[in-house]
């Protein structure tokens, strides 16, 4: 474990307690309300704070890996499509009014295998990065026209904003089922993108130079597929869409690596899982009538974060500016 | 097939459009510059010689054995290569990037370690030293000079410690004296190290001047091969390139002039 990876694990020990001690109501540890601090703390704060670090690290590790695979500091894991299509998944589950809890997630985690069965026939042979990722941009319109098609024709009001809600993501009053259902997926996602680590390195040169360096363009495909479709169709499944993290956090933390792409991935994964923790706890505690939307949150605060990151760019200032 | 093992060899290479019946056999410890004009062939030569480009018929020879039956670390093992204008996507530091050409040495997912870490870091030491670039270890690669550029990405593919070494213009974009001091250190990697060294070159002096044997390419065809003396001659080149041209001077320091 390299001194970041440990830092940002330490941070993680003292964030989770604290953000389970704060919240609409606060738990004195030292003098706890035991009757209903046990409820709040195990049933509702406990499997919240656990899926935020779940989701947070698996939207890192995957923003990661993609800004390695595309050699550009600008991509983000929903360029391949897998959110959307997952997303669509969900609400043809609300659509249909399927009740059983566990329909969402399916109906859900079924969308992002599809997109990553077409990503996989559709990349063909060449396993072209240019090529490839068009394929992920076209799933991803044509998931999002099908999803606003299945809005369009919301059988009630209520299904309506059930589905509206429910797009704009969030980890509130999510159940241990949730966390026991995505836990294992984004890990497995994890895993897949930390072992192609060692082919994003030689991709820093470039295609030819990668192969050169006997990369298989195959292989690594079939690894990011893996990795980005359980990591993202996990989160979408359990949260709904939440952007931003998989953007960010990999700048965040680049500086502090020597910028090899398989460096960056697990301490993506941890500084996505503090950060998502972080805003999840400010989201409960803001003093708002109802509470603000993880998934909103996330997207107001990273918009302007990225903006700024366009401004430096285009100044060439960036020291990752190196887009060639 | 008598001969020496130790070769790397074309053979009636075809691809449609870009090669047309190209043979070609290298040898250990000799520099070989490949020239022609452009959309002559040569970026497509060397890619099927590195075994990246699968030639449409016809087959590249690494010892005797066909290079695509070799699993693609195993044959970036023994060939480096070098593309053209290669980009650095991120800003690494130069130790770290020449580090990268020992990823085919090295355990990752599925893949068994064929060097230690100790020989790792020494290949990576010597690469350094190769291209006199020990004191900018430390330097990331956006703070280089073109030429402190152009070393650092040849001691990249040095670091892989392969046999045979090619290199698709490496001296593009150098001056005179950045592209010479580039061109001797290669010529040592030939000499000192016996490595087989095959360089496309835009530059006739610079092959006429340092190589041991040139290859001309026209239309995808080999018109010339042989000791740059012979394979350069005037009315070759006069003829290929287009332009009435003479070599003025010393052998070792000929100079091209338009007639």
């Amino acid at each position: 474990m390299t001194r970041l990876e440990l830092a940002l694990v330490l941070a993680l020990l003292v964030a989770v307690p604290l953000s389970l001690l704060a919240g609409r109501v606060w738990i004195d540890p030292l003098h706890p309300d035991l009757a209903n601090a046990t409820v709040i703390l195990l049933e509702l704060r406990l499997p919240r704070a656990l899926l935020a670090i779940t989701l947070g690290a698996g939207l890192g590790a995957a923003g990661a890996a993609m800004q390695g695979y595309l050699r550009n500091p600008l991509a983000d894991p929903g360029l391949f499509g897998v959110a959307p299509t997952a997303a669509l998944g969900a609400v043809l589950a609300m659509w249909t009014g399927a009740a059983a809890a566990w329909a969402l997630p399916l109906f859900a985690l079924s969308g992002a295998g599809a997109a990553m069965a077409l990503l996989g026939l559709l990349a063909g042979r060449q396993a072209n990065v240019a090529l490839f990722t068009l394929t992920g941009l076209m799933i991803a319109s044509l998931s999002g026209a099908l999803m606003s098609l299945a809005i369009s024709l919301a059988p009630t009001s209520f299904a309506l904003s059930e589905i509206v809600t429910w797009l704009m993501g969030a980890v509130t009053d999510r159940s241990w089922a949730d966390f026991v259902l995505a836990a294992p997926l984004t890990l497995a996602g994890i895993v897949a993108l930390r072992l192609a680590g060692s082919d994003l390195d030689g991709l820093v040169l470039g295609e030819a130079a990668a192969r050169s360096l006997g990369l298989d363009p195959r292989r690594l495909q079939a690894k990011l597929i893996l990795g980005i479709g359980l990591t993202v169709g996990a989160g979408v499944a359990v949260a709904g869409i939440i952007g931003f993290v998989g953007l960010v956090v990999p700048h965040l933390v680049r500086p502090f690596t020597d910028r090899r792409p398989s460096r960056l991935i697990v301490p993506a994964a941890l500084a996505g899982a503090l950060l998502l923790l972080a805003a999840d706890s400010l989201c409960r505690l803001l003093p708002l009538v109802t509470e603000l939307r993880l998934g909103i949150a996330l997207s107001l605060v990273g918009a302007p974060f990225f903006l700024a990151l366009l401004l430096r760019l285009r100044r060439g200032a960036g020291p990752d500016a190196g887009l060639a | 097939m008598p001969g020496s093992p130790d070769m790397l060899r074309a053979d009636n290479l075809v691809l449609p459009g870009r090669l047309a019946g190209v043979g070609l056999t290298l040898k250990p410890g000799e520099v070989t510059a490949i020239v022609g004009p452009n959309g002559a062939g040569k970026s497509s030569l060397v890619a099927c010689l590195a075994g990246l480009l699968r030639p449409a018929s016809g087959e590249v020879l690494l010892d005797d054995a066909p290079l695509a039956a070799l699993s693609p670390r195993h044959r970036a093992r023994r060939i480096g290569y070098l593309p053209q204008s290669p980009e650095i996507a991120w800003d690494v530091m130069v130790e770290t990037l020449v580090a990268l050409g020992r990823l085919p040495w090295q355990g990752a997912a599925l893949h068994r370690a064929h060097a230690t870490p100790a020989d790792d870091a020494r290949a990576v030491e010597e690469a350094l030293a190769a291209m006199d670039l020990a004191d900018l270890r430390h330097r990331p690669v956006s703070r280089l000079s073109g030429g402190e550029r152009a070393r650092a990405l040849v001691a990249r593919v040095l670091a892989g410690e392969p046999r045979w070494l090619i290199a698709d213009e490496p001296l593009a974009n150098l001056d005179l004296a950045h592209a010479a001091a580039l061109v001797r250190l290669l010529r040592r990697q030939a000499d000192d190290e016996g490595r087989g060294v095959l360089l496309v070159l835009h530059d006739l002096a610079t092959a006429m001047n340092h190589a041991d044997r040139v290859v001309v390419l026209a239309d995808g065809r080999v018109v010339a091969d042989g000791p740059p003396a012979t394979a350069l001659a005037d009315d070759l080149v006069s003829r290929i390139w287009g332009l009435p041209a003479r070599w003025l001077g010393e052998p070792g320091a000929k100079a091209l002039v338009l007639a």
